[in-house]
Parts: C-alpha cells; structure tokens; sequence
C-alpha cells in the first residue's frame, strides 16, 4: 500500500506534538523546605578567637572544606588548588601596612582567606559564558559546566581566590567524598559557599568544622541575625574595601 | 555486457565486503545492549518510557535548575519529590554506571563527559 503525501505529513505532524506533549510532561523544580533563607549570605571571622586557638585546632576549617569538596593537594605550588586558606595579616592586607604602629598587633596574626562572594563581584563582570555568576542570596556560583578555562575571572579577581586546574585534579585526591564531583582539566574553581549544604538547610562546612567557633555565618539583610550583632558591636574589617567590591568575608580585629 | 563475468563477480566482492560487520555480527544477540537495572528498585522517578527517551533533557535540566536557578527538588508527575543530584539521587540506585549507563552509550557511541567530574560508585570504591 502506497501511503500519500497527505498522510506522511499528517503522521509527522503527528509525531511532532507527541514529542512536544511527553517532553513537556516532566515535573517541576522548587527549594527544598530545608534550605535555609537569605539575602546575602556572608562571613564573620573572629581573628582574636582564631589566633587563640591555631596552634591547636589543626586547621580544621580547611581540611573540612577541602575533603567535603574533592579539592586536590598538589604539591607544585604553580599548580596549587585552594578554596580556603591561610595567610598572614601584613600578606591579605598590604594596603593597611602604611599603617604599621596602628597595626603592629596584627602582624603575623594567621588570616583565612577565601572567595568574599562580593557584592559587586569583577569576576562575574568579565565571565564570558557567565559559568560564574551571582546568585540571589549573595553567593558567588561557579558552573563548571559552563567554564571554558578562559581565567578572566582569576585576572578579574583582586583576592586571589579562584585557582586554575593546571592538571587533572583527581590523581591528587586522596580521600573521595563520592557524593561531590570533583573538577577537571581545564576549569577555574574557588569556594561556593556549601550552596550544596544549604541547600540541605546545613551552614557551611568550616563554620561547622570550626573548634573555636570563630566562624559566623549569616544573612546581611535579616537584621535579627547574630552576624548583625557581632558586626554592631566589634570592630570590622574588609579586604582591599577601596576596590568596592564590598566583600562578603568581614574579618573581627577587636 | 563486455566481461559480464568479471564484473558480477567485482560486485559480489564489493557487497560482501561493505556488508562484513553484518556477516559478523550474523545471529549474535548479546551486541544488543541490555542494561542491568537496580535490583532492589521497581520504578524510577518517571516512568520507563519518559526515562528512555528523555533521561538526557531531564539530567540537563536538572543540572541547571539547581546550579543556575537553585532549585534543588523535582516533583515528579506522580507528586513525589526527589533531591535533585546525579550522585546523590541518580546513582544512589543505578550504582553501576558500567553495567547500565556505559552499556547502552557505548554500544550508540555515544560518551557524555559526566564522569570526567561527577564520580560513578564504582570509581568511588576503587578510589577508598
Ligand atoms: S573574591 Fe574574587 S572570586 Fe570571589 S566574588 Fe570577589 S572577585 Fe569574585
Ligand atoms: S564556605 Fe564552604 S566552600 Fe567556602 S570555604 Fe567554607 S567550607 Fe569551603
């Protein structure tokens, strides 16, 4: 039986509505309950509490943060990957070393250095393929996926905090947490606030992990919150302010 | 026809030579791919079908309502919720990617760059 044109095109057109129809037909998306709410999440870190405390927490803070989320340990220092780290005072604030009576107590002082998920954040700004980009809450994503290892964002950065994969990461990790991807050849990576955890209505994994609790975790805009409080009463400062790119990492000094 | 001979015989040659991955596969069944499916598991969080034809528009969409849009649960059709994660959700039941993921994609050739990040259960083990 030879079938006629104007059947071929009426079974075609057939065939195209039910491949509109039952690709339509999957569910749809929402927050989970859980997450916790916020409109701009950021940090407050206690630098007298942390000082206190470094010869005996062992770090905690990054090593929780680097075995949750696959982060390599390369020993070539050019090749290196860090979301979290440590740095000294006179090294994260160069700027305030004109300073140096006013600021004499805070030298050699260890600061932890990480993405400020700025406000006005210049990575975001130059990202081609906007792999990096801003969420709602304040927290500075990164999408892999969309990454194409340009690293505008890294000379876009004035913190340093965005690291390159030089090599392919996963030789380099020792221990997996199988539940986190890890990252590949190619892309640009840095901390993303645990979106992950909160998310799952958990704060992020160096708050927890933190023994001395020196890390405060909060929302800018709820007024109510604890870090609006600490913020009130001590005295606060950002990295490289001058910039304005009002950072979301406050650093307590007194 | 001029070295009608010759030329049938040419032919012949040709065709059998252009059909040989027919001849070898010739009664082999097992080249169909036959995916093992969660044991302990009867349904997915759609159905077989929807699963089948869409699997690759549902995981990007996925990927990009919880990276880009922050949404991290899907409601299935049926109103069941599910956490929305290609390792936390996705290989929690179908945890050999070998034996169900790879069987079909390598038999269509077909090799999606997941797994240069996400880590497949079976990865995972090895790595411990
Ligand atoms: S610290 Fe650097 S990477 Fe992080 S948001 Fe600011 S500019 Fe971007
Ligand atoms: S907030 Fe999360 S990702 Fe960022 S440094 Fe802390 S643990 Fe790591």
């Amino acid at each position: 039986m030879a079938i006629k044109r104007r059947d071929l095109l009426k079974l075609g057109g057939l065939t195209l509505i039910g491949t509109a129809a039952s690709a339509a037909v999957g569910g749809v998306y929402t927050k989970p309950q859980e997450a916790l709410k916020g409109s701009r999440w950021a940090l407050a870190i206690d630098v007298v509490k942390c000082k206190e405390n470094r010869a005996t927490c062992g770090l905690k803070c990054v090593e929780v943060c680097h075995s949750l989320h696959n982060v390599p340990s390369i020993p070539d220092k050019k090749k290196e990957i860090k979301w979290i780290w440590e740095e000294k005072f006179e090294h994260a604030f160069p700027e305030h070393e004109a300073n140096y009576y006013l600021n004499e107590k805070l030298h050699d002082t260890p600061f932890l250095l990480l993405c400020n998920h700025c406000d006005n954040p210049p990575c975001v700004r130059v990202c081609p393929t906007k792999a990096t980009f801003k969420r709602e809450d304040g927290i500075v994503m990164m999408d892999y996926h969309r990454c194409i290892g340009c690293r505008f964002c890294m000379a876009a950065c004035p913190y340093g905090a965005r690291s390159f994969n030089w090599i392919d990461p996963r030789p380099f990790i020792a221990k997996v947490n199988p539940e986190y991807p890890s990252r590949m050849k190619g892309v640009v990576e840095k901390c993303t606030l645990c979106y992950e955890r909160i998310a799952e209505g958990k704060i992020p994994a160096c708050v927890e992990a933190c023994p001395a609790k020196a890390i405060v975790f909060g929302d800018l805009k709820n007024p109510n919150d604890e870090i609006n409080k600490i913020l009130k009463e001590r005295i606060a400062i950002r990295r490289k302010e001058e910039l304005t790119t009002y950072p979301s990492v406050f650093y307590l000094i007194g | 026809m001029y070295n009608a001979g010759k030329v049938i015989i040419f032919i012949v040659v040709l065709i059998l030579f252009f059909t040989i991955p027919m001849w070898l596969n010739l009664g082999r069944v097992e080249a169909i791919p036959q995916p093992e499916l969660p044991k302990d598991k009867t349904k997915c969080i759609e159905s077989k079908e929807y699963m089948r034809a869409y699997h690759m528009k549902l995981l990007d969409d996925w990927r990009k309502q919880a990276i880009r849009e922050n949404k991290h649960v899907y409601v299935a059709k049926d109103g069941e919720k599910h956490f929305v994660s290609l390792q936390k959700t996705c290989m929690k039941c179908h945890n050999n990617k070998e034996k169900f993921c790879d069987s079909c994609h390598n038999f269509v050739v077909t090799h999606p760059d997941c797994w240069n990040c996400h880590i497949a259960p079976e990865v995972a083990e090895k790595w411990q």
